[in-house]
């Protein structure tokens, strides 16, 4: 069975990667925007799924670690001298730090009460930023537009990368997708082996998790850094794709509340589904725009929604697509089974 | 034409099969009690008759097929005393009696109930305001034989009512279930792991295995025959 | 006069601290009763009181007092939480307590939007439930708005527990949220007392809704969101499995940014909500099951 599973995998994978490098070629210019943004949301989520999907626990701050993450970045480009993509790494590094900070109540606190000490992060981080003024520039944030033109890349319309002329949105798509792909690989490897099994442990029942000696504390410190890494990449690349800018109310509470419904939108558990989920939180809310040009409206289409998928769909939108996808891994499975 | 009738009655856990087909009646009048070890399908079958669990077959309660709800079970006039007795621990002795009767509209009826039930088990009277999660297991015991009675039920339907209690508590149980059986007619099915104190108390009991009835008869024919005894009942 | 306090002034910010308190306790009950019944705290519970307001003020454009259209709107708020129960929530009644969260976030939404859609963004005003003349007590001059606020909210707390404590239907409740398994067992419809506590809770947040309205001067539809941030902590405060507990924390609440907000300068009102969140912070440290609760902190 391991072969057609790992033959499967790769497939899946193969068809991934194909899909991200092609699709642009449909794209116009404006929707690159979009579909890069939706990559960033992409990689917090991925990070959230990885908490709240296969640890099992609860966390309404995550927008305030990709502020975190969108911060470190902006501040080391405008006032430290980095070229912004060599901050991506770093931003994640600093929202790891952060997340393992946010992790603390966990060892203590489970259920509602984790959510609401997540929930006081993620409602605080607007008005730390705009507290902390000298650092993160206040109401005003931090434009790199202005203050580091130089060293923020593709700023000025296109990127010359590999011998070629690439269109700023398409190449933040690249990259936004491209390091998706990769951290989705990574927590593919992550889940699949020892420590995916103890989060998992941890997520179905901390007593017998413990009472087999998972050191059930570490473990879920570990997964709050680890999506904070990943919210922490997310909200590096957010600064990129929101035209190199971010102030205090990039990333009110709503942010923090959209990135649980991408995830369970998206279906908890389901890598493939985080990428749904991504599209449904940065796709619906303009799709709905559109509907209706009345003010609430697009709200309302929004909701309702959001709703309809809970209510349809228990497994969230990956779990839809794993239905659709039975019929041809089954064949797969099948196939395999035969030729041993 | 007997009070409960179960017919090829099947029941599951999701992929595990509990109970594969089981037939099994309990008359009017009659205490009859349901044997077998730890697995067996003992408290599945009483979960298949309050609906409980996803069930398959025919159950047929005073010559009407039993709705698949616990909640209309309770309204046809069955009374079901789980395993762990299902009192609500936080609330009052007095309200967990009121609960009993929630089925009942008639209000004169449930207060005479409630005195006689008061009567019969005093020491329910005395802890009427107390927290039922405070009473001993015996006591708690006694609750819920009195919840159950507040309802009154035609069938009452009690899972191990001995475990956990002592010998003596028990005995002083069992006194009561038959008295009532005896002196207003009320009919019992019991899942006993304790064999020997069922059988002294029922007049026909079915043994199962791995979700089966294995053997079924009198009571006092079972407790005479060896080979069952050794065999199934562990004694 | 031993210290030169104007025990006068604070004796009115306590008595308007309680008043707002009222607001947050009646919301608060609401939160903590669908918290109760089905371990979920509902998003969406501000903004349907905020809807039902709404509904209430367009009443009043059309002629009823403020009373008549209070009853009305509590009335059919209790409906209203009932139907909507039973069309959003009971399809996913067993699905986990994430799942029904993300749901309530979708009313959220879709209540707000809603709201945005059938009335204008113009911000609206309230006719006032209370006369606005003060009262003088013992020599202090209190708003009788204020204490018209804090007795309306007490008295619908109070009515509620006599539900819950001397009906038949409460008492089903009570125990439907205890122990669901066992009430079905004694014929208890536990699907249809959880419609009910929706209903019930509709109703309370259009209470609370009502009261917050009128001393706002100009509201819109964003009104009630601070508002349940307060309600919010004072659940929390109080214990979010416990409605005495939230009363008794919201009003406190409700006292203590009243006092702060007014005392210590540096905090002054847009600190307030950031004071709120402080205090989930601290009862999250010191007491997770806030004063009077006594849940299981850790779901293990």
């Amino acid at each position: 069975m391991r072969p057609a599973r790992i033959a499967a995998g790769a497939l899946v994978a193969a068809a991934a990667v194909a899909l991200v490098l092609l699709l642009p070629h449909w794209l116009s210019d404006a929707r690159a925007a979009e579909f890069a943004r939706a990559g960033c949301f992409f990689i917090a989520i991925l990070g959230l799924n990885l908490l709240t999907g296969y640890t099992g626990q609860i966390s309404l701050g995550h927008g305030a670690l990709m502020a975190v993450g969108a911060y470190t970045t902006a501040i080391l480009t405008a006032d430290h001298g980095f070229r912004d993509l060599w901050t991506i790494p770093l931003a994640g590094v600093v929202a790891m730090a952060a997340g393992f900070l946010l992790g603390l109540p966990a060892i203590r606190l489970s259920g509602l009460y984790l959510a609401l000490a997540t929930f006081a992060f993620g409602v605080a981080m607007p008005a730390l930023l705009k507290k902390f003024s000298g650092l993160t520039g206040g109401s005003a944030g931090i434009n790199l537009f202005d203050k580091a033109l130089n060293r923020s890349t593709g700023a000025l319309g296109s990127v010359h990368v590999l011998g070629r002329t690439v269109a700023t949105n398409d190449f933040l798509y690249y990259l936004t997708w491209g390091i998706g792909l990769l951290l989705a690989g990574a927590a593919w490897l992550l889940v699949r082996g020892r420590v995916g099994r103890a989060f998992r442990a941890v997520r179905d029942s901390e007593v017998a998790a413990a009472s087999s000696g998972v050191n059930t504390a570490f473990y879920k410190t570990l997964a709050f850094g680890i999506s904070g890494f990943y919210a922490g990449v997310g909200g590096s690349l957010f600064v990129l794709v929101s035209n190199w800018f971010v102030s205090p109310s990039t990333f009110l509470f709503a942010l923090s509340l959209l990135l649980v419904v991408g995830a369970v939108v998206g279906g908890l558990g389901s890598l493939a589904g985080m990428a749904l989920g991504a599209l449904f939180i940065q796709f619906m809310p303009s799709w709905a725009d559109n509907l209706s040009s009345a003010p609430g409206a697009p709200s309302v289409f929004f909701g309702a929604a959001i709703v309809l998928v809970m209510i349809l769909l228990p497994a969230g939108l990956g779990g839809l697509l794993g239905k659709l996808a039975e019929p041809l891994t089954r064949r797969l499975y099948t196939r395999s089974q035969e030729g041993q | 034409m007997p009070l409960l009738e179960l017919r090829g009655v099947a029941a599951r856990y999701g992929p595990l099969q509990a109970l594969h087909g089981i037939d099994l009646s309990v008359g009017e009048g009659e205490i009859v009690a349901v044997l077998g070890a730890n697995g067996a399908g003992k408290t599945t079958t009483l979960r298949a008759i309050s609906a409980t669990v996803r069930t398959s077959g025919d159950i047929v309660f005073a010559g009407e097929r039993l709705p698949r709800h616990p909640e209309a079970v309770a309204r046809a006039g069955i009374a079901h005393v789980p395993e762990g007795r299902g009192t609500f621990a936080q609330l009052s002795v007095e309200e967990n009696l009121r609960l009993g009767a929630h089925v009942r509209r008639d209000r004169a009826g449930v207060k005479a109930d409630r005195d006689r039930v008061l009567r019969r088990f005093p020491i329910l009277a005395e802890r009427r305001r107390q927290a039922a999660g405070t009473l001993s297991g015996g006591e708690q015991q006694q609750l819920a034989l009195a919840r159950a009675l507040m309802q009154r039920p035609r069938l009452l339907l009690l899972d191990e009512p001995s475990l956990g209690l002592a010998p003596l508590v028990v005995a002083g149980f069992y006194d009561v279930v038959s008295e009532l059986n005896e002196r207003e007619g009320l009919s019992v099915l019991v899942v006993e792991q304790n064999a020997r104190l069922a059988l002294a108390s029922s007049s026909r009991a079915y043994v199962l295995e791995v979700g089966r009835v294995a053997v079924d008869g009198p009571s006092s024919a079972l407790q005479r025959d060896e080979s069952v005894r050794r065999s199934y009942l562990g004694y | 006069m031993p210290l030169a306090v104007d025990w006068a002034g604070v004796a009115q910010q306590i008595v308007a601290g309680l008043s707002s308190g009222g607001t947050y306790a009646t919301l608060a009950v609401a939160l903590v009763l669908i918290y109760r019944a089905t371990g979920v705290i509902n998003f969406a519970q501000g903004e349907l009181a905020m809807f039902s307001t709404f509904v209430a003020w367009t009443l009043t454009q059309h002629g009823l007092s403020y009373w008549s259209a209070f009853a009305v709107t509590v009335a059919a708020s209790f409906a209203g939480g009932i139907a909507l129960e039973r069309a959003v929530i009971r399809p996913v009644e067993g699905r986990p307590v994430l799942t029904i969260a993300i749901v309530t976030i979708g009313l959220f939404f879709v209540a707000n939007g809603a709201a945005f859609w059938i009335w204008s963004p113009e911000v609206k005003s309230m006719p006032n439930a209370f006369s606005t003349r003060p009262i003088r007590v013992a020599g202090v001059a209190f708003s009788i708005s204020d204490l018209g606020i804090i007795g309306v909210s007490l008295l619908a707390v109070l009515l509620l527990w006599l539900f819950f404590r001397f009906t038949k239907v409460g008492l089903a409740m009570r125990a439907a949220a205890l122990n669901p398994e066992s009430s079905r067992l004694t014929g208890i419809r536990v699907t249809w007392t959880i419609a009910l506590g929706w209903g019930l809770a509709a109703a309370l947040g259009a209470v609370a809704g009502l009261m917050a309205a009128p001393p706002l001067g100009s509201f819109d539809q964003n009104f009630m969101q601070p508002i349940l941030l307060y309600a919010f902590a004072g659940a929390v405060l109080g214990g979010i499995d416990s409605a005495l507990g939230a009363v008794i924390g919201s009003l406190a609440l409700g006292v203590f940014l009243n006092l702060i907000g007014t005392y210590v300068s540096w905090i002054g009102t847009d600190l307030r909500q950031a004071a709120a969140l402080a205090v989930i912070l601290v009862v999250l440290l010191v007491k997770p099951t806030g004063l009077l609760g006594s849940g299981a902190v850790r779901r293990v």
